[in-house]
């Protein structure tokens, strides 16, 4: 648990979909809980004052994607918060609510899904009508290496996970939940498999170590051995993937009133003095976490807000933690840069790594060459950028970072095609 | 505090480089080196120096002073196309041929295309041809293999097993009257027979083949493809008609076919991307190396028959793509 800082900058856009809009002005008084922000359409979600105390402005500002957004920045006074939000630590595991009372829960506490894609969790939990939820999938793989934020979180709060995981089961109407867990956490999976003894239909399963398992549709794969087809939702072939982190959210939300307002985050680095997970409040400058965590280290060359597979390197470092921030890497400065570019060798290794069955080093062409209508047929759109390409190109291609390009430059073809 | 990076995911990378690769395939290279070295003596240790040493000063020179961009001389590969192209004629080839084998190589064959990556094809295959067709009579004069020689001169020569098979079904004879002038089948595992430098000991060449199969610089697919292509087809004709046709065994022991299988068709640059490509491409493969031993005016076919599959490559990596995920919907 970390402190509360003095200032928080909550930015509105934390979450996939439409930003949030304020529903607090400058000079207001807010409590911890207390809505600040409207989710703006169906896929998007509502937030919350993660402190106590006054608006100070709502203005943009930086955040870790380096741009800046229209955040709500409040001055902390106290520690005080909303009323009708129970803090207790005593478990509650009736939930009398009905699927759609669940699902409108969700949606008011501003749950997100906690992995790092950051989507809106009532929308998942919404079954579309014509389609069938037959199982509930639990992302306990850890999406990413060095991140840890996860395994704590089964190991200190597996009740409250597995009773929110039963209200998200309630939700869907499914009668089976299966929480992959990778064999490198054996602890997490002795201690949850005697757990689950008490919540029926759920089950615990051990997954071999292999990165990037933790992409929704890998899971899938990975658990139930089906393939969700390229440009559809898993709940095409009848699965939910929600992770660890969000059916722990869910159960606080539902169980005990408690909107998103703090998330776990690791703190870790070769040469860091303490590298920690932390219970932080949504809006935490990224360097009071580095502080409580030992410092930065002299020979830092690089700060990640995320995974080191996944994560953005931020290059400020009073960028504020928000609803989908899994972990704060800081590397030393030699591991900092990238390998010289160097000539492909055709050795193929992208190719076999690549867990969508893509061609990363013909995508990576074609973007470069400009021929987006080609990539788009080898399905660039399919790339989950994962980025295990570029991990393990020998000659340090920047595979990922072209495909990125083509992905983009494909993904507004397509929007201006469906709207002619 | 120093300026922080800031750059796209992911922040991690393999340890693996393409120098790594490349010296992992010069060791695999070793034992095949040392047996070469043990039957055709100081002259095939000369013949491998001069090789590798006129590929990278080739090499050098064009970066340096033609491209006039980066030198790689020292990533391995020249090192590599060195050595293969050594491997690749007889051990008592005149040293002057074998320097311009190697600017053949590495001028044709792969700074011509834009260097290393670049190529279509082998480039040490590219040397090897032009000196076949150049300056055939001394290359396919091949040195007896006879343990521990030190001559220079005067080495005894004499035909391959290919050559003797195929000159002796074009003069009649039958197969149970070959097989007595051609090595047994120890012989040629271990290396005790005509041929180019680096081709003779199938047990050393595999050796290699699985070291670099343990470092995964190569995969399974084009070594059994294409030896197993050979067998088959070898095989069905020799289930025919015996009497005519020789055992697949001698077919897969002999001439550059387990050299070719396991270092030239599997150079990375110059083969498929998808497993199913290099499965086609290995077949590909072994079916002209046959159609021309058994067929055509050459007693091997292994190097052309590679270097026509090289041709085939951007074809199959445009047709053959790997399975993508969410392909075929699988429920169940």
């Amino acid at each position: 648990m970390l402190a509360v800082p003095a200032v928080v900058a909550i930015p509105l856009s934390q979450h996939l979909g439409a930003p949030a809009s304020p529903v607090v002005a400058k000079g207001d008084k807010v409590k911890a809980g207390q809505l600040i922000a409207k989710s703006s359409g169906f896929i998007s979600a509502n937030i919350h004052s993660s402190v106590s105390g006054t608006v100070a402005k709502i203005d943009d500002m930086p955040d870790s994607s380096g741009y800046r957004k229209k955040s709500i920045v409040i001055n902390v006074e106290g520690d005080e918060w909303a009323e009708g939000i129970d803090l207790g630590p005593e478990l509650i595991r009736d939930c009398s609510l009905s699927p759609q009372e669940i699902t409108a829960k969700v949606n008011e506490k501003g749950i997100v899904g906690m992995g790092g894609a950051t989507f809106p969790s009532h929308v998942k939990l919404m079954v579309p009508p014509g389609k069938k939820a037959e199982v509930l999938i639990i992302n306990g793989v850890e999406c990413e290496p060095y991140l840890t934020s996860d395994h704590r979180l089964m190991l200190e709060k597996a009740d409250e996970m597995l009773v929110g995981i039963t209200i998200q089961m309630k939700a869907l109407g499914v009668t089976k939940a299966i929480i992959g867990i990778e064999n490198n956490k054996p602890d997490a999976i002795a201690f949850l498999q005697n757990k689950v003894k008490d919540f029926p239909g759920i089950s615990v399963e051990a997954l071999k170590v292999q990165y990037p398992q933790g992409g929704e549709k890998q899971l899938i794969k990975a658990l139930i051995n089906r393939e969700v087809p390229s440009g559809r939702l898993p709940i095409e072939v009848g699965a939910v993937v929600h992770n660890v982190g969000t059916a722990f959210a869910v159960y606080e939300a539902v169980q005990k009133n408690k909107p998103l307002v703090e998330r776990v985050v690791t703190v870790t680095g070769k040469n860091l003095e303490k590298p920690s997970n932390f219970l932080v409040r949504i809006g935490t400058p990224v360097s009071e976490l580095i502080d409580a965590a030992g410092g930065l280290p002299t020979d830092t060359g690089k700060v990640v807000n995320g995974g080191p597979m996944m994560g953005k390197a931020i290059s400020n470092m009073e960028v504020p933690v928000t609803k989908g921030t899994s972990g704060i890497l800081v590397f030393p400065e030699r591991e900092a840069s990238r390998k010289a570019v160097l000539n492909c060798i055709r050795c193929a290794r992208c190719l076999s790594v690549c867990p969508m069955g893509l061609e990363p080093y013909l995508l990576s062409i074609l973007a470069d060459k400009k021929r987006f209508e080609d990539c788009e047929t080898e399905r660039i759109m399919d790339c989950i950028e994962c980025g295990s390409c570029l991990y393990i190109c020998p000659s340090g291609r920047p595979l990922l970072d072209q495909i990125r390009v083509g992905k983009a430059e494909v993904g507004s073809m397509i929007r201006k095609r469906a709207q002619h | 505090m120093s300026l922080l990076t800031v750059s796209g995911s992911p922040h991690v990378h393999d340890s693996q480089s393409v120098s790594k690769i490349m010296y992992g395939v010069v060791y695999s290279l070793i034992p095949a080196m040392l047996v070469s070295f043990y039957f055709f003596g100081l002259a095939a240790i000369l013949l491998t120096i001069t090789a590798v040493v006129s590929c990278m000063a080739f090499e050098f020179v064009i970066q340096k002073y033609l491209m006039k961009g980066p030198v790689t001389v020292f990533d391995g590969s020249a090192i590599i196309t060195g050595i293969l192209l050594a491997f690749n004629v007889p051990a008592n080839l005149p040293l002057w041929m074998v320097v311009i084998g190697s600017a053949v190589a590495i001028g044709m064959g792969k700074m011509t295309f834009g260097g290393l990556g670049k190529n279509p094809f082998n480039p040490a295959l590219v040397g090897r041809v032009f000196l076949m067709i150049s300056f055939p009579v001394h290359m396919t004069n091949y040195p007896k293999a006879t343990a521990l020689s030190t001559q220079l001169t005067d080495i005894v020569t004499g035909p391959t097993p290919l050559a003797i098979m195929k000159e002796g079904l074009q003069k009649g004879e039958s197969v149970a009257e070959i097989i007595p002038q051609i090595p047994e089948y120890a012989q040629l595992l271990l290396g005790q027979m005509g041929g180019s430098m680096g081709e003779i000991s199938a047990i050393a060449i595999l050796l290699g083949g699985l070291f670099m199969a343990y470092k995964k610089l190569i995969t399974w697919h084009i070594p059994v493809a294409y030896l197993g292509t050979v067998l088959v087809f070898t095989g069905i004709f020799w289930l025919i008609d015996p009497g005519y046709h020789f055992n697949p065994l001698y077919h897969l022991l002999s001439g550059g076919l387990m050299l070719g299988a396991v270092y030239m068709a599997t150079d990375m640059v110059t083969s498929p991307m998808s497993p199913l490509g290099m499965l086609i491409f290995g077949i590909g493969c072994g079916v002209l190396t046959v159609v021309i031993r058994m067929f055509g005016a050459y007693p091997e076919g292994v190097a052309f028959s590679i270097l026509i599959m090289n041709a085939f490559v951007p074809l199959i990596n445009r047709g053959i793509k790997p399975k993508r995920f969410g392909e075929e919907v699988k429920n169940g």
